[in-house]
């Protein structure tokens, strides 16, 4: 490459940089609120979310419903109770929940964001509010040059009060899953909590005061990692927020001279004026979209002013906008990959939440010694043995062995009451004569029977040691 | 700050590579917010906690935080949980800890580390012992009784067996004979005669008219049980005519071969209820009666 061709390049990289719209939070967005479809959609999707705060105080068996009991290390879920040996289907959920988002993100682009994350519903009901008392977003900006007043301070002070409000209660919540509910607003009430559940507080309520009420956008530009990722999931097929370019520019007023030779946008800069992260979305799809649509309910409502057919800026993929029609889901690749993996992770989440077992049990031979003899000339091995009962019901259990010949446990089979989300670790005993032994290792297995209802038998695999066979 | 929509007139530091110039844009705001408060938060660490590495040691910080002050706060706070179990441990007898299944629990739980650092240099951590060196604990085979009470005491107390050695007593052909009448004793196959032999030498005053041990075990000699099949000194012909010939805790400048069996008293070394709970673990290794 010659030097010219190289400055020339360079230059080229400038002037493109002179179209690059980095928001680095400098000035506030004040986006315009307006009614319309997906504004709808938007609002239904963050009722959802309404789960999030009633959750906690739902009963159970006289229990709270969903409880991370960490100390005791148990996920209590209805009537579901994972243990940490459990936690693998954990990881199929997480596995599960990635494969929706990419399975969504491939089809549909980024509804998550746009309708669903936490981040931007509750900017939303921040803005929301915002909107309520302080007014339109001129209003808002003339607000926010206007001198410190009576009035600036009463606005101002009733806004933050409410957002405060709202991050509190998020706070509590969250803190809710990991303790009982009403106990902990009790607490928090008499100021009786424990340190690690104010710690918690304060975290949820600096990030959602913070977070909601002043980042909101400069999150999902810096910060939120998803956003990034999802960002290379998108291709061709998928559904995006588009301005239909050829049917828009050139774009101008809709009177004036040589009105009739441009295109459908009328460069009233609504969609600009709506969008909750202050991209242009005409500029085309760039890092900013959260593909909420709020800019398809604008033009719409604009088209609809000057009767032009809606649709100028809709939910369309690259290809459909070439005028390509779109490949059914079940012929695109990512689709088929991502749908395959959440229908692994589906059956595993199956598979083990309907296997777990309601008592644990595991064995450990005692190795120091191996074996020992008794004077009598009898072999004894040693076992720890650790039964968990994983109901919330004591257990009467009986510990016995099978497949032994010759060998039994000292004293007969163990009974033992298990309580109810407890370990229980105890020692036995087996023993046998050397004569009946054939070999320096015999293979048995331990049975753990409850005697009561429900039936349960828990099997473990162990040996037996002795000096020599005969 | 703002926006920078037209980045080629922005001032640049004066650094050019190939036509690539280093621009001043300043970072977004919340960066250099978080960027400040993290510094900021380094700075007060170092004032509180024990930070910059000098030559000998290192700042000390204003909190006076260490790891091990840390530890023993710990370790104070478990003490305080432990304080009423440990009373009712004083307040019971052996039996009654070995008894009760919650403090039978409780007293082998807490004796694991008791045992770790005072018994298993010799016996081993799980009880075991050591051939012809250590006697196995785990077994039901006891010298001094096998029994919580007598545990305790031998704890405590301590124990020094004693055989006397036969090297000037016995000629060369009785030991060997004496070899054969003890292996025949463990094997439960020795004749009449050979019982004679065992009464005439006087090994029954000490391990008892069947050879069962055990005889005048008040008095602490510790006779082992010779009619079982377990050894305290070792089961090979030598190992036995060893212990004929030159005794158990003979004075060794006389009897240099003489075998050594010690048991040093912890009375002194350890609290009354770490030995009762140590009993309760010793008991609980399985052979205990």
């Amino acid at each position: 490459m010659s030097e010219e061709n190289k400055q020339g390049s360079i230059e080229d990289i400038y002037a493109d940089a002179a179209h690059w719209h980095v928001n680095t939070g400098g000035e506030t967005i004040h986006a315009k609120r307006m009614p319309g479809r997906f504004r709808n959609y938007k609002w239904y999707a963050s009722i959802l979310w309404l789960l999030y705060f009633i959750g906690p105080y739902f009963r159970w068996d006289g229990q709270q419903a969903i409880f991370f009991d960490i100390p005791h290390r148990q996920f209590h879920m209805f009537s579901l109770t994972v243990w940490p040996q459990d936690i693998w289907v954990l990881s199929l959920v997480l596995i599960l929940l990635a494969m929706t988002l990419f399975g969504v993100t491939a089809v549909a682009g980024r509804v998550w964001c746009g309708y669903f994350c936490f981040q931007t519903v509750w900017t939303d009901w921040f803005t929301w509010l915002e909107d309520k008392i302080e007014g339109n977003p001129i209003q808002r900006r003339k607000l926010d040059a206007a001198p410190w007043d009576a009035r600036k301070i009463r606005l101002k002070l009733f806004k933050h009060t409410l957002w405060m409000l709202i991050a509190i209660v998020t706070g509590i919540t969250f803190a809710a899953y990991f303790t009982d509910a009403f106990d902990l607003w009790h607490r928090y009430l008499t100021l009786d909590a424990p340190l690690v559940a104010w710690v918690v507080l304060a975290a949820f309520i600096f990030g959602t005061y913070v977070f909601a009420g002043f980042m909101r956008e400069q999150v999902c530009f810096w910060l939120c990692p998803y956003a990034r990722i999802q960002s290379v999931m998108l291709d061709k097929d998928t559904e995006l927020p588009t301005y239909d370019t050829k049917r828009g520019e050139p774009r101008g007023k809709v009177r004036g001279k040589e009105s009739e030779k441009r295109g459908d946008c009328i460069d009233c800069h609504l969609c600009v004026g709506v969008c909750p992260t202050g991209v242009d979305i005409r500029e085309g799809m760039q890092e900013g979209c959260i593909s909420c649509g709020m800019c398809i309910d604008a033009c719409d409502s604009i088209m609809d002013k000057v009767n032009r057919p809606r649709g100028l800026i809709r939910y369309a993929s690259e290809k459909e906008m070439m005028g390509i029609s779109l490949p059914p889901l079940f012929k695109r690749p990512r689709v088929i990959a991502y749908s395959t993996i959440f229908l692994l992770a589906v059956t595993g989440i199956i598979y083990g939440l309907s296997h777990i077992p309601p008592v644990e049990l595991s064995v450990v031979h005692e190795r120091q010694p191996l074996f020992i003899q008794m004077s009598n000339g009898d072999i004894h091995n040693k076992y720890t043995i650790k039964a968990v009962n994983k109901t919330l019901t004591d257990m009467h259990v009986k510990l016995s062995i099978s497949d032994a010949d010759g060998v039994e446990i000292v004293g007969g089979s163990q009974e033992v009451v298990l309580q109810a989300g407890r370990l229980l670790p105890f020692s036995v005993f087996l023993s046998a004569k050397p004569a009946a032994l054939k070999e320096k290792k015999t293979k048995i297995r331990f049975i753990l029977e409850n005697i009561g209802t429900p039936a349960v038998k828990i099997e473990y695999k162990s040996v037996f040691m002795s000096p020599s066979g005969s | 700050m703002a926006k920078q929509d037209k980045p080629q007139h922005t001032p640049d530091t004066g650094h050019e590579w190939d036509g690539i110039r280093e621009l001043t844009n300043p970072p977004p705001r919340w960066w250099m917010i978080a960027f400040h408060a993290s510094w900021i938060w380094c700075v007060v660490y170092f004032i509180l906690y024990p930070a910059i590495p000098l030559v000998h040691e290192s700042t000390k910080g204003i909190l006076g935080w260490t790891q091990i002050k840390e530890f023993k706060e710990a370790v104070a706070e478990n003490a305080v949980l432990k304080a009423p179990l440990l009373e009712k441990v004083a307040s019971m007898d052996g039996q009654e800890l070995l008894t009760d299944a919650g403090m039978r629990n409780f007293s082998e739980s807490s004796a694991k580390a008791i045992f770790g650092d005072n018994c298993a240099g010799c016996h081993g951590a799980g009880g075991e012992g050591a051939p012809g060196l250590f006697p196995s604990l785990a077994d039901d085979d006891w010298l001094f009784g096998g029994d919580i009470d007598t545990i305790i005491e031998s704890i405590t107390d301590g124990r020094e067996g004693n055989m006397p050695a036969h090297m000037d007593i016995l000629s060369k052909d009785e030991v060997n004979q004496l070899t054969d009448t003890v292996i025949a004793l463990s094997e439960g196959k020795a004749t009449p005669a050979q019982f004679a032999q065992f009464n005439e030498i006087g090994c029954a005053n000490c391990h008892g008219e069947n050879a069962e041990g055990g005889a005048i075990n008040d008095l602490g000699s510790g006779a082992a049980n010779l009619a079982d099949g377990i050894w305290r000194f070792g089961s090979s012909r030598e190992d036995i005519m060893r212990t004929i010939r030159y005794g158990v805790n003979q004075d060794q400048e006389e009897v240099p071969e003489t075998r050594v069996a010690i048991m040093p008293a912890f009375g002194g070394k350890l609290s009354p209820e770490a030995i009762k709970m140590l009993a309760v673990k010793v008991h609980e290794f399985g052979g205990g009666k």
